[in-house]
C-alpha cells in the first residue's frame, strides 16, 4: 500500500498550499498536510485565548451569525490513510469542541455545511443530514485519502442523518461517537464503547443557563418597555412621581432578567410540566415578592401579577427551543392553548393598572 | 436530573413485530428511552421522548415511527406568522439560540 501522505511536498505543492493558506486565514490552522497533490489544512488542537474570546462573545450575541468555518477537509495531527474520520458542522463553536478534544489524537475532520448552525439543531433543520454529508464525502474526495470507510459522527447528528440511508447511498459506514466531544478520547480509549452517560443529554444548571447572556442582550426591549409604563404609571409628574414609579419599574423591567436568568436556574423546581405554567408561576411570585417589598396598594399588585405571569409564561415557553429534552407536540400544544390566557391576562392587568392609576387612589 | 415535558413520546410508536433487536435506537436516543429484551427494542421510558426522530431515521427495520421535529415554541410561532410549518428561520435560528437551540 502507497502511503498517502507525502510530507516532502514539491515547491508546486507548496505553491498551492500558501494559496489555500491565503484563502483560509485562520489562525487556528497549524500547519498544511500535503496528501496526493492536496493541501489539507491542519488544525491546532488547543484553544487560543482568541478561540475563547470569540466563544464569549457569541455568547452574548456578537458576530453570532458569521461565526463559521469553511466546509471541507481538514486534519487533526499526522492523519494517514487509517485514521479515523470525525464529522462537525461548520459553526465555530462545534467545530472548536471538536478539534480542542482530539488532542494527540491523529484523524480527519470532515465539516459539513450547516450554514454556521451547531450539530443538533442543524440535524433537526436537516442541514446536518443524509444529503450534505454523502455530497461533502463525495465533494473531499475522502476515499482516495482513507483506507476504511468509517465516519465518526457525534450522536446527535442521528436526528438528521440516516446511517442506514449513507449505508446504502454512499458504502460508508456511520458510527456514531458520545454526544460530547469531550469524550471522544475516553470512547476511543474503551475501544469505542459509549457508556450510558456519553450518550446522554444533560441539562446541568452551566448548560441551562448557557443561553442566558443572548437572552438578557434579547431582553431589552422588554425592559424598556417596563421602564416606559412605569413612567406613565407614575404621573402626575410631581414630588411623588419616582416613589410611585420606581416599585412598578423594578417589577416590570425586571421581568427580563426573571425570565433569562431565574427561569432557566429554577427550572427543574418550577412546578408544572409546561413551560408557560412555570413561566407563570415564576412571575406571580416575582410579582408578588415585589408587591410585598414595595408594600403595593392591592389593586397595584393584582395588576402586577396580571402583567407579569403572561410575560414570563411567554418567555419561560420560548425556553423550549433552548432546553434538550421538549416534543414539538407539547410545544405546539402550549402555543395554542396559552395563546389566548397570556393575551387576554396580560390585557386585564394593563387595563387594572391604568384604571387604578386614572381614578388617582 | 431527569426531566419530563408536556406530551413527551406521545407520537412514538415501536412495532415489535418489525424490530431486528439490533439496537441502534438505544445507540443514537440521547434519552435512555428504550431497553432491549429477549432480542427486541421496547419503549422503557416514553416519557422521557422529545421526539427527535433519530431512532425512526436510524431504524434499519422500519420498525419506529415518530412525529419528529424541533420542540421550540419560537419555531412553532415563526411558523404559524408564516403559515408553514413550524421552522427555525432562515439562516440561523428564528429568534435568539442559534448556539445551543433545539
Amino acid at each position: 500500500m502507497i502511503d498517502l501522505v507525502r510530507r516532502n511536498a514539491g515547491s508546486e505543492e507548496r505553491q498551492a498550499g500558501f494559496a489555500a493558506l491565503r484563502e483560509l486565514q485562520a489562525p487556528w490552522v497549524e500547519r498544511f498536510l500535503v496528501v496526493r497533490g492536496r493541501t489539507i489544512p491542519v488544525v491546532r488542537t488547543r484553544l487560543s485565548p482568541r478561540d475563547r474570546w470569540g466563544a464569549v462573545k457569541v455568547r452574548w450575541d456578537i458576530g453570532r451569525g458569521t461565526y463559521r468555518v469553511l466546509p471541507g477537509l481538514y486534519a487533526a495531527g499526522d492523519p494517514g490513510p487509517d485514521s479515523p474520520v470525525f464529522v462537525s458542522a461548520n459553526y465555530k463553536l462545534s467545530f472548536d469542541a471538536l478539534r480542542s478534544s482530539l488532542e494527540e489524537i491523529d484523524g480527519w475532520i470532515l465539516v459539513l455545511d450547516t450554514r454556521g448552525v451547531n450539530v443538533w439543531c442543524a440535524a433537526g433543520k436537516g442541514t446536518f443530514g443524509t444529503g450534505e454529508l454523502a455530497s461533502r464525502i463525495a465533494k473531499t474526495r475522502l476515499a482516495t485519502l482513507v483506507r476504511h470507510r468509517e465516519l465518526i459522527l457525534p450522536q446527535l447528528g442521528a436526528t438528521g442523518v440516516s446511517a442506514p440511508d449513507i449505508a446504502r447511498k454512499t458504502g460508508w459506514r456511520v458510527v456514531w461517537g458520545p454526544v460530547r466531544a469531550r469524550d471522544i478520547r475516553a470512547w476511543l480509549e474503551a475501544g469505542r464503547i459509549k457508556t450510558e452517560d456519553m450518550r446522554r443529554v444533560t441539562f446541568t444548571l452551566p448548560e441551562r443557563l448557557a443561553v442566558a447572556p443572548v437572552e438578557l442582550v434579547h431582553g431589552w426591549p422588554l425592559a424598556a418597555a417596563g421602564l416606559v409604563l412605569a413612567a406613565l404609571y407614575g404621573l402626575p409628574a410631581d414630588g411623588s412621581w419616582a416613589s410611585r414609579a420606581l416599585p412598578v419599574a423594578v417589577l416590570l423591567a425586571g421581568l427580563a432578567p426573571v425570565g433569562a436568568l431565574a427561569f432557566p436556574a429554577l427550572l427543574p423546581w418550577l412546578p408544572g410540566r409546561a413551560f408557560s405554567v412555570k413561566g407563570a408561576v415564576l412571575g406571580t411570585a416575582w410579582a408578588a415578592a415585589c408587591s410585598a417589598v414595595f408594600g403595593l396598594p392591592p389593586p397595584a399588585a393584582a395588576a402586577g401579577v396580571l402583567v407579569a405571569a403572561p410575560v414570563t409564561a411567554f418567555l419561560g415557553m420560548n425556553f423550549t427551543g433552548s432546553s434538550t429534552f421538549t416534543c414539538q407536540t407539547g410545544a405546539l400544544a402550549e402555543v395554542e392553548k396559552g395563546f389566548w390566557p397570556m393575551a387576554a391576562g396580560l390585557a386585564a392587568g394593563l387595563v387594572l393598572g391604568v384604571v387604578y392609576r386614572a381614578l388617582g387612589v | 436530573m431527569r426531566y419530563e415535558y408536556l406530551m413527551n413520546g406521545s407520537s412514538l410508536r415501536l412495532d415489535p413485530e418489525a424490530c431486528v433487536g439490533c439496537g441502534d435506537c438505544l445507540d443514537v436516543c440521547p434519552h435512555g428511552v428504550f431497553r432491549l429484551e429477549a432480542g427486541k427494542a421496547r419503549i422503557e421510558d416514553r416519557g422521557a421522548c422529545m421526539e427527535c426522530g433519530a431512532c425512526a431515521r436510524n431504524c434499519p427495520a422500519a420498525a419506529l415511527t415518530v412525529k419528529a421535529g424541533v420542540g421550540c415554541a419560537a419555531a412553532i410561532i415563526l411558523g404559524k406568522l408564516r403559515g408553514t410549518a413550524p421552522s427555525c428561520g432562515d439562516g440561523g435560528c428564528s429568534g435568539n439560540r442559534q448556539a445551543d437551540c433545539c
